[in-house]
């Protein structure tokens, strides 16, 4: 077995009494105090995420907004600087090689943030259909030159205006700036209202050798409003009540962005010609054979991924993501079934172990915040 | 973690309690903090035959699914129902509160092969 790879973080955790396990190669922490704890203190309060796992790659020249055009599925040519956009890399069939942000940080200047576990994946399939010039295109991976810090939860903004003389109600959802400079830290970050949880926060990127620095600050500016550092364990609840997509579970090579009703990310009329358009322009036009939807369990029961999910006795699908959700304190899941099965109020059958317990198709995200 | 001197231990991590001629079951504190917080037990039902080594039941935390050894064979006589509306109970009292059954042991010999206090100490408390 290889050495896990751990995040420049590290030796910060073992303070706050990190409990880490090897997540996709990665020694990182599933948990600090509980994960049920953890989630409600981010969705009432604020919650610190060490999330450098993820992976950067920069792609910068006269023909990048070319390239990532021909890439990915949405229309990279909305962007402005200081914006990031929510887009999707397919295959030729549709199948999905990766979800991410593009951040536009100049003209000509692009910040892919990707997931962690498909960054060299991601970096070589880019690589392979890059048929301009070095002159033209630089595709680079810069992901161990970057930490990535998410600050999430309804205090979120009121604890980072504390160390920062930048205006951060400036910065709105999907929008970030560059060169912020955070107390009194040796390296500016980009600050990003972009998260992962369904509340309210920021993703902040900085230089590998500020992270710990960054992360004492924000802890300490944090401490009376109740801030508290998160582990992957409460990330993955809180992003599975508010209904975003897990690469491998809702998403993957097999399922396309269309079947997890990723639509909005997914411009089959824009100009480009971008990989997988055709297979994806016709899931769209035709309708697709399964659907993801919304489960609750009606039996006594948690639907877990990988669940085999039936309709009167016939193989319907299976559960991508399910839990408990902590917030919610309802057994729920999210499943990709047949698609004449999927609307609200449907009964189906969730294989748990030896039983076939039911459940009924509800409406998703099952968490939304109020404004 | 807390390694009740009077109980016997199995190597799945369940703690067995002698009470004349029947035997209690559950999980112990070791196991009750790697799992994290319980939101789920599914217990055997009064009467069910339960045999050494196999699956009887499943304990769930927010994250994953455990399934639960029988340390013993036997007849289920009697299930912890409040687990079902209480599954908290196994992070606040594994040894107390968060009994899961009791069984009236079909092989007594059995017991021998379970670790005595100290020896499932050594095994969960060694850094």
């Amino acid at each position: 077995m290889s050495e896990l790879k751990r995040t420049p973080l590290f030796s910060a955790y073992e303070k706050y009494g990190a409990k880490t396990i090897d997540f996709g190669g990665w020694d990182l922490p599933v948990q600090f105090t509980g994960i049920k704890h953890e989630h409600e203190a981010t969705r009432t309060k604020a919650g610190l995420f060490d999330v450098s796992h993820m992976g950067e790659i920069t792609v910068k020249g006269p023909k990048s907004l070319d390239f990532l055009q021909k890439m990915v599925t949405n229309d990279v040519g909305k962007l402005t600087p200081n914006r990031a956009q929510y887009t999707l890399m397919c295959y030729e069939d549709g199948g999905t090689v990766d979800d991410f942000l593009i951040y536009m940080l100049d003209e000509d200047d692009y910040l892919l943030v990707v997931n962690a576990a498909n960054t060299d994946k991601d970096y070589q399939w880019l690589v392979s259909h890059n048929t301009f010039s070095d002159s033209e295109i630089t595709i680079e991976n810069v992901s161990n030159e970057i930490v990535q810090l998410a600050l999430q939860g309804p205090y979120a903004e009121e604890i980072l205006q504390t160390v920062t003389e930048t205006d951060l109600s400036d910065i709105r959802f999907f929008r970030f700036q560059q060169a912020v400079q955070l107390g009194q830290l040796n390296d500016i970050a980009l600050v990003s209202r972009t998260g992962y949880t369904g509340e309210d926060g920021f993703e902040i990127y900085i230089s590998a050798k500020s992270g710990i620095a960054l992360w004492e600050l924000i802890l300490q500016a944090g401490k009376n409003k109740g801030l508290e550092p998160i582990g992957l364990g409460a990330r993955d609840t809180l992003r599975f009540e508010a209904n975003l997509p897990l690469y491998g579970q809702e998403i993957s090579k097999e399922i396309s962005p269309i079947e997890a009703g990723l639509s909005f990310a997914v411009k089959v009329n824009k100009q480009a010609d971008f990989i997988g358009k055709q297979a994806l322009r016709y899931q769209v036009e035709n309708g697709v054979e399964r659907k993801l939807v919304g489960i609750e369990m009606v039996d006594k029961g948690i639907p877990r991924t990988g669940y085999e999910i039936y309709h009167n006795d016939d193989y319907a699908g299976f559960v991508t993501s399910g839990t408990q959700a902590p917030t919610l304190q309802k057994n729920i899941g999210l499943a990709l079934i047949r698609t004449e099965l999927a609307n609200e109020g449907v009964e189906l059958t969730v294989q748990v172990r030896k039983r076939k317990l039911l459940a009924k198709v509800v409406k998703t995200p099952f968490y939304k915040r109020e404004k | 973690m807390s390694v009740p001197k009077e109980l016997l231990y199995s190597k799945e991590h369940e703690w067995v309690k002698k009470e004349d001629g029947k035997v209690r079951i559950g999980i112990t504190d070791f196991a009750q903090d790697e799992l994290g917080d319980i939101v789920f037990v599914e217990l055997p039902e009064p009467g069910d035959e339960l045999e050494v080594n196999e699956p009887f039941g499943s304990v769930e935390s927010v994250k994953t699914v455990s399934e639960l050894y029988a340390p013993i064979s036997g007849k289920v006589i009697e299930v912890n129902e409040e687990l079902e509306d209480s599954p908290e109970f196994v992070n606040e009292s594994p040894y107390e509160k968060a009994w899961m059954v009791v069984i009236e042991p079909s092989e007594e010999t059995e017991l021998d092969d379970l670790l005595s206090a100290d020896a499932y100490d050594e095994i969960v408390n060694q850094d």
